[in-house]
């Protein structure tokens, strides 16, 4: 449910490091949580996000939540099929329901993210 | 309406129900100093014919423009309304229609709203056209915000010569956001091109505009739409005359990324300043940041068209903090006299209505602008309203017209001190060569 090789945020992404980038999508428990994902709104390639601040928006049936960055940096790459084809968020969120692939400006942020352990149990202490 | 009173016997029975004594006893906490400790001044109670008749007297000291001609628009205009609209639209299923929540038994109401939405694109040359918004000046002041969120920019920039209640609106509507109004003044009753220009920014997140502007005027659309476009920011245009669409190009086929406006001519009577209508479309791309209902067609399990309100998350009951827009309602009623009024007159119909304004509009023109001592104030191209520079001040001119069953022009300085002889004339299919000419023929002795 969450991959070892992934770093967590409490707000429910995930951080991936591919080389020099990062990857960045939102969690199997947050896109369960949102059921039915409708709408996805990405920043425009090249738009700098800051560390725990919103990049995007993703609207489901039921709800609307900001997406918060788990690193700082420069967005390079924007899963435009995921636009396209929001719906992917519930079936592959850590696979073809990437969201961003951003350049970091600060890699040590890494550090600050939850393994999956970690992330687990904090959605222990979510759902008590 | 019905009127139920209650008995004395069923006051006693909501009295024991409630546990008090008294209706009395219910005002127990209000302070016994603030109370009214006398009967309310009013008369004796008055049989119904001679309520009906104080009433009819009342109602008589009214004027309105079955028994004047009008010659006032500036955001308000005198239009034929045919019978076929209160007819239809003054149908009880359509009167009491609330918001329709509940499609499996509101069919007729949202199909009724999907046609005005389609009507709206048309006229405007827009993608998408919402349920209705409140008025013109409201409507103006959601794609204030609606530009701000879909540019992330903060600054609007807003052409003086767009109707003065509009602006105001929108500066108290933008007032509690991270907005910056600027406004660009106007010049020679248009919308300076170069100066918008210098004025645009990386900052701007839009300029908007009215077309034909408060003056009359025609602006240039598409320079004003290049204008905003080489910086990224969107052009609003502002319809406060949307009959002059049967005539003019829509926004949409210049460049405008966001049309809002007036609908009241559009078949609803002037009403004594509202309701109005509310008029907002966009582009396909922006559909994401339209605000209020919005009216889809679908299809249901069988395959048969149905409507439905559609896109709800745009709205603030699900994206709540995070909305463009608290609209969560329109104007049903006006919406759909709207789209009764434009299915009536039909394609042919608005031209043949546009162009009769246009034509009466420049007859006068041409004839007030060659009395002695009036003049014409602005050079730029106008359709149904134009401003005159007058030899006395116009509020003077309106008295006198007025004795005479004449409904003035809007006296400028009200709202542009520096146009203090200005007066906005408008003309609209519903005046007469006769009523023109006794216009004129008024002004003549009023030098």
């Amino acid at each position: 449910m969450y991959p070892k090789e992934l770093r967590y945020s409490t707000e429910h992404e995930w951080a991936k490091t591919e080389g020099k980038r990062v990857r960045i999508g939102i969690t199997k428990f947050a896109a369960d949580h949102l059921s039915d994902v409708v709408y996805i709104e990405l920043p425009a390639v090249g738009t700098e996000i800051k560390f725990m601040e919103t990049f995007g928006v993703v609207e489901s049936v039921k709800a609307v939540s900001d997406l918060y960055a788990p690193v700082s940096g420069k967005v390079v790459e924007i899963n435009k099929a995921l636009v396209e084809k929001p719906e992917v968020l519930n079936t592959d969120p850590y696979g073809e329901g990437w969201m961003i692939l951003v350049e970091p400006t600060s890699p040590g942020e890494m550090d600050k993210l939850l393994d999956a352990a970690a992330y687990a149990a904090h959605l222990g202490e979510a759902q008590s | 309406m019905k009127y139920i009173p209650a008995t004395p016997a069923e006051r006693e029975r909501m009295l024991a129900a409630v546990g008090v004594g008294t209706v009395e006893d219910l005002f127990q906490d209000i302070p016994a100093e603030v109370r009214l400790k006398r009967p309310l001044d009013l008369p004796a109670p008055a049989s119904d014919p001679d309520l009906l008749a104080h009433m009819r007297q009342l109602a008589a000291r009214n004027v309105d423009c079955d028994r004047l001609a009008c010659f006032l628009g500036a955001g308000a205009y005198d239009h034929f309304v045919p019978s076929t609209v209160p007819h239809l639209a003054l149908r009880p299923e359509f009167l009491t229609a609330y918001t329709p929540y509940q499609a499996e038994i509101m069919q007729g109401e949202l199909q009724a709203i999907y046609e005005y939405q389609s009507m709206m694109c048309e006229l405007t040359g827009m993608d998408v056209a919402n349920a209705s918004m409140y008025d013109g000046a409201s409507a103006t002041g959601e794609a204030a915000s609606m530009a701000a969120d879909l540019t992330k920019r903060a600054e609007i920039l807003i052409s003086a010569a767009v109707h003065p209640e509009y602006r105001q609106v929108l500066r108290t509507y933008t007032s509690h956001l991270p907005i910056t109004v600027r406004e660009l003044p106007a010049v020679d009753g248009v919308t300076p091109v170069e100066a918008a220009r210098a004025a645009i920014t990386d900052a701007t997140a839009a300029l908007i505009i009215q077309s034909p502007n408060f003056f009359g005027s025609i602006e240039d659309g598409d320079a004003l739409a290049e204008a905003a476009h080489a910086h990224g920011a969107l052009l609003v245009v502002a319809v406060a005359e949307p009959i002059s669409l049967g005539l003019l190009r829509p926004p949409g086929d210049y460049g405008a990324d966001i049309v809002t406006g007036e609908g009241q001519p559009l078949g609803n009577a002037l009403n004594f300043g509202g309701p109005y209508l509310g008029m907002i479309a966009t582009r396909e791309q922006f559909v994401r940041r339209i605000p209020g209902r919005l009216v889809g067609r679908t299809v249901d399990t069988e395959g048969r068209p149905g409507y439905v309100l559609t896109l709800q998350t745009r709205e603030q009951h699900i994206r709540r903090a995070k909305a463009t827009s608290n609209i969560c309602t329109n104007e049903s009623l006006n919406a759909l006299i709207a789209a009764v009024y434009l299915s009536t007159l039909g394609r042919q119909g608005i031209q043949d209505v546009a162009e009769l304004c246009a034509r009466k509009a420049h007859y006068a023109r041409e004839r007030i602008a060659a009395l002695p001592g009036y003049a014409l104030a602005f050079d730029a191209p106008t359709f149904n309203e134009f401003v005159v520079r007058c030899p006395v001040p116009p509020a003077e001119i309106n008295r006198k017209l007025l004795a005479h069953g004449i409904l003035g022009g809007l006296p400028l300085g009200r709202f542009y001190p520096e146009y203090e002889n200005g007066w906005l004339v408008c003309v609209t299919e519903q005046r007469t060569r006769e009523e023109i000419d006794r216009l004129v023929d008024h002004l003549e002795t009023v030098r």
